[in-house]
């Protein structure tokens, strides 16, 4: 069985260290605060200007000036901090940042990755993407492996405008883990009852190793 | 000098002029400069540039000022709740130039600050570096990006006095900062103008020399994404 969407945020879930800062994107990667090891202490960047990032308030909490970068209410916590835009790209682009867990629409054999533009249909803005992946110690994506079409998103080269260049480590899909290595992309981890093969005819991207 | 006004409408008094860029604080609906926003649409002021993170939504926000097609090029990150925002992108209505959101932060805190150029590794081997001149440091390729400066800066924070030092609320804080100082103008709303010497002076997130006019107003705070958890 495949994992779904929350089974690749629990996965993800195992790439926090304790002590790590950490910031998630939009979607999926937002679930993996759901798998927190409770024992760890994790502190969650948003990139609109906290750190510390609390859970969704009750209703009586909500606040207008208190959202998290995907404009959801959210809470602070003991250990927050609040920030200018320009402070909080500081510590995203200086490298302070430990793990970013990002969705993406493609991504390459060479860590190139492919998640905020498709030309003349959508045009929405890459926000904080560019920053996060150019920045950030370690970038680790989770997305389907295949799209709506069912297409390999794990391409030999992106065909959608980038949003950088080599900047992935490793990709969580439904089928499994993925490293990017020399030469390709290496196979980590499957999900149950997914195997090598099926992942080879699902990807057009170069699987080396065994 | 005096700083306070008494409304958007007078704090923008002989400040407008047709082509002009403005700066505008806020992420998503959060801290933005809600009533300026309402007073330049109906100013009627046209061919506009703005920098702002991000176009508000249709009904609310930066959006109001797309409503009469008073923006000629928008600078920002993101813009996907606005739909409107969409439709004159894609009919070739509407110019935009994306930065990206750490690129829009630190161009606005640069300009402000002075410094006409810096290089990032955001965007490298992306669009975005197209035709910019690039530079290698210790191994690694940099882009160099503009400072940017504003004709006008617009910003929203909590309380204000009439030194125009300014105090923002939590999230709220996002790009207002950097805007105040990238304005020739910068004209301030707040929640609250307080007595001069009754903010902490160790809390003032942006001293008063960055701010020419200021003026409280009352706020309707919109939420985009009301999410909740139970009690």
């Amino acid at each position: 069985m495949p994992w779904d969407r929350n089974d690749m945020a629990a996965r993800a879930a195992q790439e926090l260290e304790d002590g790590f800062y950490v910031n998630l994107g939009i979607g999926i990667p937002t679930l993996v605060s759901n798998y927190v090891p409770e024992d760890y202490d994790i502190t969650l960047q948003s990139e609109n200007g906290m750190l510390g990032m609390g859970p969704f308030p009750t209703e009586e909490e909500i606040d207008a000036d208190l959202i998290n970068a995907g404009k959801q209410t959210v809470t602070e916590l003991d250990r927050t901090s609040y920030f200018s835009s320009s402070q909080s790209f500081a510590m995203i682009r200086g490298g302070h940042i430990n793990l970013s867990i990002l969705g993406a629409m493609e991504v390459s054999e060479t860590g190139d990755l492919a998640n905020w533009m498709i030309p003349g249909r959508l045009v929405k803005g890459m926000g904080g993407a560019m920053d996060l992946v150019a920045g950030v110690q370690r970038i680790v994506i989770i997305m389907d492996h295949a799209n709506k079409a069912g297409e390999s998103k794990l391409l030999k080269k992106c065909s959608l405008p980038l949003t950088g260049q080599g900047v992935v480590d490793r990709i969580i899909t439904n089928l499994g883990v993925f490293d990017v290595v020399e030469g390709g992309l290496k196979v980590i981890e499957l999900a149950p009852e997914v195997t090598m093969e099926e992942v080879r005819n699902k990807t057009e991207a170069t699987i080396v190793g065994s | 000098m005096k700083k306070v006004f008494s409304s958007a409408e007078e704090a923008l008094n002989g400040v407008l002029k047709d082509g002009m860029t403005i700066a505008a604080g806020g992420f998503g609906l959060c801290g933005i400069p809600e009533n300026l926003i309402a007073a330049i649409k109906s100013s009627g002021v046209k061919e506009l540039t703005i920098a702002s993170n991000n176009a508000g939504v249709d009904d609310f926000g930066l959006g109001l000022l797309l409503q009469d097609r008073q923006v000629k090029k928008m600078i920002s990150s993101y813009v996907g709740e606005n739909d409107l925002f969409m439709q004159q992108y894609l009919a070739g209505e509407l110019e935009i130039e994306f930065n990206p959101q750490g690129t829009l932060a630190e161009r606005l805190r640069a300009g402000g600050a002075g410094i006409p150029g810096f290089y990032t590794a955001t965007g490298v081997g992306t669009k975005i570096a197209e035709g910019k001149e690039t530079k290698e440091f210790d191994g690694k390729t940099y882009v160099l990006e503009r400072g940017l400066r504003a004709d006008l800066a617009i910003v929203k924070a909590w309380k204000g006095d009439a030194q125009g030092n300014l105090t923002y609320s939590k999230t709220a804080m996002n790009f207002n900062p950097e805007c105040a100082t990238a304005g020739k103008i910068t004209i301030a709303e707040v929640e609250e103008i307080v007595p001069v010497g009754s903010l902490d002076k160790m809390q003032i997130h942006t001293p008063g020399v960055y701010v020419q006019r200021i003026f409280a107003a009352n706020h309707e705070k919109r939420i985009e994404q009301r999410t909740t958890r139970a009690a």
